[in-house]
């Protein structure tokens, strides 16, 4: 089965390409990564701010259940052409990951389907290979915590 | 909720990661497994059980016996630290298309 998503990531590269097609109208798109309700639904995080337009900044943040704030990033926009192109500057909090740059590209494909490219640059290799890894990490911590909790139910 | 079907719980622990090695190799009967193990046989049945449950290995019936061999399909999968991440954002996208098929225009 052909992915839907897919991500590209070469060795030794600083930077990493997401692709995307959606059996959807371009323009939805565009709005599901441009209006704060809208990203806060599918994204799963709080939009503090988010200002649509060249030289907008932008503020996310996750709490978890008792109020702790567990994820937080911020950028500025610095390219906003509706339906067709976002570029954005890209920054987690306490995390060393540095600035990344993100070129996101919307492209129609029919009148019902499109496609999205984001190109994600980042300060170095070593950045790139630690924001990758970051899911598979949590996987296995995840994991590891959830198998504990599991298995010494058979102690 | 069924946590066991993740593959990276699996693989999260050393009784699991010794028993998919041991069956690399060559495909064994759970008995033939249990008998590299210090661990109890029924503690050894469900690191089986759950590995399955994952697709790491596959149950295959040869007479009265089943014989357990690895599926190097879903072994790929996770030894490619880069699917979490595709993962990741497909679940997400997942969720923008499902949510934005909403907003289409009636025709």
């Amino acid at each position: 089965m052909e992915l839907k998503t897919k991500v590209s990531a070469e060795d030794g590269k600083h930077d990493l390409v997401i692709t995307r097609e959606f059996d959807l109208p371009v323009e939805l798109v565009f709005r599901a990564f441009t209006e704060s309700e809208l990203i806060e639904q599918w994204m799963g995080n709080k939009v503090l701010n988010f200002e649509a337009k060249k030289y907008g900044s932008w503020h996310f943040e996750k709490t978890d259940d008792k109020g702790n704030v567990v994820f937080a990033a911020d950028g500025v926009i610095h390219e906003f052409i509706p339906n067709k192109k976002m570029t954005r500057t890209f920054e987690m909090y306490n995390t060393p990951f540095g600035v990344q740059l993100e070129v996101t590209e919307f492209e129609p494909l029919t009148e019902d389907t499109s496609r999205i490219n984001i190109h994600t640059i980042y300060e170095s290799i070593a950045q790139r290979d630690q924001v990758l890894k970051l899911p598979f990490t949590q996987g296995i911590n995840w994991a590891h915590n959830q198998l504990e909790k599991f298995m010494s139910k058979f102690k | 909720m069924n946590l066991r079907r993740d593959v990276f719980q699996a693989i999260a622990d050393p009784t699991r990661r010794a028993i998919l090695l041991l069956v690399a190799s060559q495909s064994l009967t759970a008995g033939a497994i249990a008998a590299n193990f210090d661990t109890a046989r029924p503690t050894v049945s469900k690191h089986l059980q759950i590995l399955t449950e994952c697709e790491l290995l596959q149950q295959e019936q040869t007479g009265r016996e089943i014989h357990y061999h690895i599926n190097a399909k879903k072994m790929k999968e996770v030894a490619d630290f880069i699917e979490p991440f595709r993962q990741m954002w497909d679940e997400r996208f997942n969720k923008l298309e499902a949510l934005m098929k909403n907003y289409k225009p009636k025709k």
